[in-house]
């Protein structure tokens, strides 16, 4: 495995914090884009995609962390935390080009969460990115020990409402949402697997030893 | 002219090309004729500015070239528009297939000036160069039992990536009852701002039915089949519960996904404001063509 060692050696050097640097300088220049109709005659809504649709990849690479490592040896665990915590702010730029520009008033965002399955998904999914992005320190790790892990596990659910979010806003039979939707179920199926192996592992090992 | 519909806007109330070519550099001076317009106190709907034709030309709805709305723009330079014909059929006099160049000649071009309002809550201003598809229609002779209207478009799988990859069940069909296809505000465009049709706006002849979603205003006809029966149409085989065969533009009735009350001019910026979409996209002429029905049931 030569070149996954040569990967996670280049890893390793790259600190975490260019990981915030390069989300927030990205999320500007989209910005500075879309102000100086550089996006097309229509940027709120091309804003807002793009957004949204680096929320979702980001929130799919960091539930790629764990099998990445597992089935290629790829480290990308010291990123974890600013890829989630990117993925936070991201999802954050995307609900507020929703709410400030494109929807415009409390009423109407009111009534679109209510009223609109896709912008209800997609609002639970913003929602529970909120105590995610809250805890991903130390302290709070260190604070609630056993139940992080479980708290943390809502990555899960934030990826599937995600998804289906971006499903049900798309018309007719489009492949990209499809593409996250295969992805994230692969992922789920990874995890349930890996978590069979690691309750199969333990009992095995005093078997054999 | 036929004169069936007068129209009050005149050719001064189009943007003259130097106009528009030159407006993006008037906006960064910031004293375009908008901010004369907007300065003089006439509402958005009121001045009804033309959207510029690179607006026209890169923000679409075509499908069958891509589901991205710079999609069609980029792609359907590959559409065929050579030897075009346009199959008649069904309950007419003179069925048959029309070279475009045949089926509309003697008959006289006009401009329209229209807002054009997409069921996806974004609206533009476009000025027309078109046919009254009653003078096409009459041209061809409907016979009385004829009740509807039936369009359908090209579909040229190696030129369109999006019939490739089934996001529709192609070819697309749309529909209209008589009266509405008969209606003067019903034209079949061949033109905006005096030049041919783009491809992505629907070469070389399309629908503008300007007080229904833009989805009905079917683009790149090759086939008009006059039927005794409701026609299907295209996005409602896709989604019943979503897309009327009507689909009058109605902010009273809200689509499930997006809220019809409002709408946004393309072409705004980064902040535009939204504004109030209006009864039959502002066209209450045609109000009489529904008296009687339930439009929140024939939505």
């Amino acid at each position: 495995m030569q070149i996954v060692d040569t990967v996670n050696q280049s890893l390793r050097k790259i600190p975490t914090w260019t990981m915030y640097i390069v989300g927030a300088v990205w999320v500007v220049w989209m910005f500075y884009l879309a102000a100086t109709n550089q996006m097309g005659p229509e940027p709120i809504n091309a804003l807002e995609r793009e957004y949204g649709e680096l929320g979702l990849k980001l929130i799919v690479l960091g539930l790629m962390v764990t099998p990445l490592r597992t089935w290629t040896g790829v480290n990308l665990l010291k990123f974890r935390r600013a890829i989630g915590v990117t993925a936070f702010f991201v999802v954050l730029a995307h609900f507020l080009v929703w709410a400030v520009l494109d929807v415009q008033s409390f009423g109407r965002m009111w009534t679109e969460v209510v009223k609109r399955p896709y912008v209800t998904v997609g609002m639970i999914a913003f929602v529970l990115m909120v105590p995610l992005a809250l805890t991903s320190n130390n302290r709070s790790i260190r604070k609630l020990g056993a139940n992080w892990r479980k708290l943390h596990k809502l990555t899960y659910t934030v990826a599937v409402l995600a998804v289906l979010h971006y499903i049900w806003l798309v018309k007719g039979f489009q492949i990209e949402p499809i593409v996250y939707a295969l992805i994230v179920g692969g992922l789920l199926g990874l995890r349930i697997k890996l978590r069979q192996r690691r309750a199969v592992k333990p009992g095995g090992l005093a078997v054999g030893e | 002219m036929a004169y069936r519909w007068t129209n009050d806007l005149t050719r001064a109330d189009i943007t003259p090309k130097s106009a528009y070519l030159n407006r993006r550099q008037i906006l960064a001076g910031t004293v375009g004729l908008g901010a004369i317009g907007i300065a003089g106190g006439a509402s958005a709907q009121d001045a009804l500015e033309p959207n510029t034709l690179e607006e026209i030309r890169t923000y679409n709805n075509y499908y069958e070239f891509g589901v991205g709305k710079n999609d069609p723009a980029q792609n359907a330079h590959q559409l065929d528009t050579s030897n075009w014909t346009v199959k008649v059929d069904g309950l007419v006099d003179n069925p048959g297939d029309y070279a475009l160049a045949d089926l509309l000649s003697g008959l006289s071009v006009e401009d329209r000036l229209y807002r054009f309002r997409c069921v996806e809550a974004w609206s533009m201003v476009i000025p027309w160069n078109g046919i009254e598809l009653a003078d096409i229609l009459n041209k061809v002779g409907v016979q009385s039992s004829a009740k509807y209207v039936a369009f359908e478009t090209v579909v040229q799988p190696d030129n369109m990536i999006g019939v490739r990859n089934r996001v529709l069940d192609f070819p697309y069909v749309e529909g209209l009852r008589l009266d509405e296809a008969m209606h003067p505000l019903t034209i079949m465009a061949t033109g905006i701002y005096d030049e041919p049709l783009a491809n992505q706006n629907g070469a070389p002849m399309r629908l503008v039915v300007p007080w229904k979603y833009g989805f009905k205003s079917i683009k790149s006809i090759v086939r008009i089949t006059l039927t005794d029966e409701e026609p299907p149409i295209s996005w409602n085989k896709a989604n019943r519960r979503e897309y009327g065969f009507y689909s009058n533009v109605n902010p009273t009735v809200d689509h499930p996904r997006w809220s019809q009350a409002t709408e946004r001019r393309v072409g705004g910026g980064l902040f535009a404001s939204r504004q109030d979409t209006l009864m039959f996209n502002g066209y209450p002429e045609v109000a009489s063509l529904y008296e009687g029905m339930d439009l929140s049931e024939f939505f």
